[in-house]
């Protein structure tokens, strides 16, 4: 009896640690809040609804600026659709960020993010980082590295023509 | 025949325009320029780090700081993003003081391998500087896959 008492709690820790480390499909998205770099407040939840693709990047990050002009026509075609882009910087500070943002702009909200909101996606440990998180709040895809874009738009497409 | 000041402007504004197009967004030494013998796999370095009868080397990362505060190789110090002056001008300071012949390995793991602006500087600074017990960690796709997925030691913290 002892014995299956340890082992409940040891794997209700692990389910615990799971729930706070988020990184699977299926998981749900946790929630954040931060100002975008343009004064807005930017609150996961109420996207809820829309197909959200979430991209962690970086202004040094050679994959992620080949990647975020691709988003940006995402955005603009497939708004009406249901999908919104959000990109959450990796820089340390916002400004390198900022300047990149003036040379090569998007059309979708940017911000500051940090090792604690990477923390409770699993870890931010290698860029670019993308999760496409369905209308109910839920991650349905995880893309790590220099993505195949085709696929993921493919998957975007596929993801919005699903009845809701 | 006098320049007028609007055409000066629209002429400067054209050259810099110019300047900006012909300029590489990110022009960095791509890490294939550093010599394969310098280079260790992840699981021969983490085989090697519970070897306790080996010195340790200086472990230094020369990444970003937002994914060395989420996890980074248990003893691994900071030293900043080598591909900016800030980092690069960090890492030369922190071995500044050490004897030439000292074990260095360095990583970074930010990015894919071939686009990774970071490790080579890191690199060439440490050679410039006259180390040449420098080794680098090799990650093909990043920290996160090819050392904390593969469940090596790892530690967080800023």
């Amino acid at each position: 009896m002892l014995r299956s008492c340890a082992a409940a709690s040891a794997l209700g820790l692990l389910l615990l640690a799971a729930g706070a480390w988020a990184n699977g499909l299926g998981d749900a998205a946790p929630d954040f809040t931060r100002t975008d770099f343009t004064g807005r407040q930017v609150h996961l939840a109420d996207y809820r609804g829309k197909l959200v693709l979430l991209n962690f990047w970086a202004s040094w990050c050679g994959p992620c600026l080949e990647e975020m002009p691709r988003f940006s026509a995402w955005q603009r075609a497939y708004a009406a659709a249901g999908l919104q882009v959000i990109g959450v910087s990796m820089d340390d500070v916002a400004a390198p960020a900022k300047r990149l943002l003036a040379r090569q702009p998007v059309d979708y909200p940017v911000v500051l993010g940090d090792a604690k909101l990477g923390e409770t996606y699993g870890g931010v440990l290698g860029l670019p980082l993308t999760f496409l998180i369905d209308h109910r709040g839920y991650i349905v895809a995880r893309f790590r590295g220099e993505a195949d874009l085709a696929q993921m738009e493919a998957k975007i497409k596929s993801l919005l023509a699903e009845p809701r | 025949m006098p320049i007028r000041t609007s055409t000066v402007r629209a002429f400067l504004t054209c050259l810099s325009i110019l300047a900006c197009a012909a300029t590489p967004a990110l022009a960095h030494k791509p890490a294939a320029s550093i010599p394969a013998a310098d280079l260790i796999q992840p699981a021969d370095f983490a085989a090697a780090l519970q070897q306790s009868k080996t010195p340790k080397p200086l472990i230094l990362q020369v990444g970003f700081r937002k994914a060395y505060a989420q996890a980074h190789i248990p003893d691994a110090e900071y030293v900043g993003e080598a591909d900016e002056e800030d980092g690069l001008r960090s890492l030369q300071n922190r071995v500044a003081k050490l004897p030439k012949d000292s074990s260095i390995v360095i990583y970074c793991g930010c990015c894919p391998w071939r686009k990774c602006p970071n490790i080579a500087a890191a690199y060439d600074a440490l050679h410039d500087l006259g180390f040449k017990n420098v080794k680098v960690l090799y990650f093909a796709d990043d920290f996160g896959t090819n050392w904390v997925d593969e469940g090596y030691p790892t530690t967080k913290g800023s």
